[in-house]
């Protein structure tokens, strides 16, 4: 079991303040569309009835859950359970058959995939998607691309307003490095940098362009024991800073278990569990699909 | 900003560029001409391959487009020479723009077969019939090497020298500034991950296509004050070898290397004359060892080379 150390401890306090404000609605798998609510009370995400095939194999059957704002929502299920494939559909890498995915009420459908920062998804990625040669500033200060307008004739002259954008850019980037603690690597090349560091470079990139949501795509991948803690105490701590959603895609249980408020559990393409870790944990359905019917123990 | 901690080097740089137009004459200054019009050329092909990652191997027909360009604006309607320059580049962006849009759907090795077909096909595009009222067929078209202005005391070789080399300059500093700031870090993005490139904001299909507009425009440019400096055009001038000597100056150079391109420039305007010397029977093979050593001495190109040299000197300086 996980609940030991700091994390849970201060995981668990938190989940008694969220649990107020949050908004889930408990909307759930009749698949049709949600009547659109006022601001105040309208989550950051709704997955409506999100449905997804290819050829004759259906990956996603109609899912609907929300992420309420300052959430921290787990998304869980055995290898092909459809995760990864609502992680793309939510990115606009895939398009989703039927069903919407609304984020602040308004569908993401149509938009499209470099609109997806704008709007205020940032994400990371499984295994890493850091741009190699690239110092880890210059990686980071990618991130913060669709703050900017400048375009091709502005840089090229380096107008005023792009000295602007560069110095409000640098102090965003500053900040994040204290943050994440990355200055003694600025100037190294991503690519050379330990897995664990370039995670943290990743996560710099994402937070750089003030996301409402960040995705996080299986982050403990790769990562050792002491470093799903500092994983844990991270995304923990991002959300808290810059009062942000997470919507965490893993496998690992225990991280999810201890950072998130609510968690979702999908099993060949349909949920199967949707409530806080302890309700999820205890739930028949994740126990069998995790572990086959004849075990008794939930999930470590 | 390294911008101004360059800025004394490159003033001494500019110095010792403007040094030759006194020293030489004739030929020698022919050929630093062309070192410059070629890094000019292989500069446009660093942004788009070395920096973009957008594979080309058919620069020499932008190259001959801004070549035509500049001829036929002067021989056909007696534009003055330096008027041409901002027209020539206006026409090859738009060409390099419309080039850059199937050049989308093509990744890789496909677009670089893509753009190989453009520079096969060029000289014949040129040759035809259709075109040959302007182009002047297979004859080409001669121009008039410009004269020095203000009744200054300069030959047209020296005066074609130090104009080639102050739009050398000024493109070389809008293409720093370019790639330094946010459109260079876009642009490298989605050379080293176009995935998460996009997912950061990077509109791939607009900023995929004009980075080729750019870059086809600075090829173009060259292309006009080489044919300036040769004071002729002919379609067999603009064969697909001219592509693939940009390609390869740009790879001696260094790929992702601004600075770099000033040595590839060198190389692919000295090294075939020193082959040449080597032996007149095979310059061909001499030329083809000479690439290969230097392929295993300077991995990085010559730019990356220079640049390691560089640093090693700052660090045995600093201690």
């Amino acid at each position: 079991m996980p609940n030991q150390g700091q994390g849970p401890v201060r995981a668990a306090a938190r989940h008694e303040g969220t649990h107020e404000t949050q908004s889930d609605t408990g909307y759930a798998t009749n698949g049709t569309r949600p009547p659109m609510t006022a601001d105040s009370d309208q989550p950051l995400l709704r997955i409506a009835g999100v449905k997804m095939r290819f050829g004759g194999v259906v990956a996603l059957g109609g899912v609907s859950f929300d992420v309420a704002h300052g959430q921290i929502r787990g998304l869980i299920g055995p290898n092909g359970s459809g995760k990864t494939t609502l992680f793309n559909c939510i990115s606009g890498i895939y398009r989703f058959m039927e069903g919407d995915i609304l984020f602040e009420g308004r569908s993401l459908a149509k938009v499209a995939r470099h609109n997806m920062a704008n709007v205020g998804l940032g994400r990371t990625f499984q295994n890493v998607a850091l741009f190699k040669p690239l110092s880890v500033r210059d990686n980071i200060l990618v991130g913060a691309h669709h703050l900017a307008r400048s375009g091709f004739i502005a840089n090229a002259l380096r107008l005023p307003g792009v000295r602007r954008e560069d110095a409000a850019a640098q102090t965003r980037l500053n900040d994040l490095m204290d943050l994440l603690d990355l200055h003694a690597v600025a100037d190294t090349p991503a690519g050379s940098l330990p897995f664990g560091t370039q995670k943290r470079v990743e996560m710099a990139r994402a937070l750089i362009g003030a996301p409402k949501l960040l995705l996080l795509d299986e982050p403990a991948a790769g990562l050792n024991h002491s470093e799903v803690d500092e994983l844990a105490e991270l995304i923990l701590q991002v959300r808290d800073h810059f009062k942000l959603s997470v919507l965490l895609v893993e496998h690992h249980m225990s991280l999810v278990m201890r950072v998130s408020d609510k968690v979702v559990a999908l099993e060949f393409g349909l949920k199967i569990a949707d409530g806080t870790p302890d309700e999820v944990r205890a739930e028949p359905e994740v126990i069998r699909a995790y572990l086959g019917d004849t075990h008794q123990e939930p999930v470590h | 900003m390294p911008n101004k901690t360059a800025l004394p080097f490159v003033l001494l740089l500019l110095a010792a560029a403007i040094f030759p137009t006194a020293m030489f004459s004739g030929y020698h200054l022919f050929q630093l001409t062309m070192v410059v019009v070629y890094a000019i050329a292989i500069l446009g092909l660093a942004m788009l391959t070395g920096i973009n990652g957008q594979i080309s191997l058919g620069h020499g027909a932008f190259y001959a487009i801004g070549a035509y360009s500049t001829a036929i604006l002067m021989a056909s309607w007696d534009v003055p020479y330096w008027v041409t320059l901002p027209i020539s580049a206006l026409v090859c962006a738009g060409v390099g723009f419309l080039v850059g849009l199937p050049a989308l759907r093509l990744g890789g090795l496909y677009l670089a077969l893509t753009t190989f077909a453009l520079a096969v096909a060029i000289p014949q595009i040129l040759k035809h019939k259709l075109f040959e009222d302007w182009t002047g067929g297979v004859q080409g078209l001669v121009i008039d090497k410009p004269e020095a202005p203000f009744g200054l005391n300069l030959t047209s070789d020296q005066w074609l020298y130090l104009f080639a080399l102050g739009v050398a300059t000024i493109l070389y500093v809008l293409a720093i500034n370019l790639t330094q700031g946010r459109i260079g870090r876009a642009m490298r993005a989605v050379r080293d991950h176009a995935v998460a490139a996009e997912a950061m904001g990077i509109d791939l299909a607009m900023l995929k296509t004009r980075t080729f507009a750019v870059s086809a425009m600075y090829t173009g440019i060259a292309g006009s004050l080489g044919a300036m400096a040769v004071a002729f055009v002919a379609p067999d001038s603009f064969t697909v070898f001219l592509s693939i000597t940009f390609f390869v100056g740009l790879v001696a150079g260094g790929a992702a290397s601004i600075g770099g391109t000033v040595l590839g420039a060198v190389f692919i305007e000295f090294v075939p004359n020193l082959a040449d010397k080597v032996s007149k029977a095979a310059p061909g093979a001499v030329y083809g060892v000479i690439l290969i050593a230097m392929m295993f001495l300077m991995p990085q190109g010559a730019g990356g080379f220079v640049a390691m040299i560089w640093r090693k000197l700052m660090r045995a300086g600093g201690r």
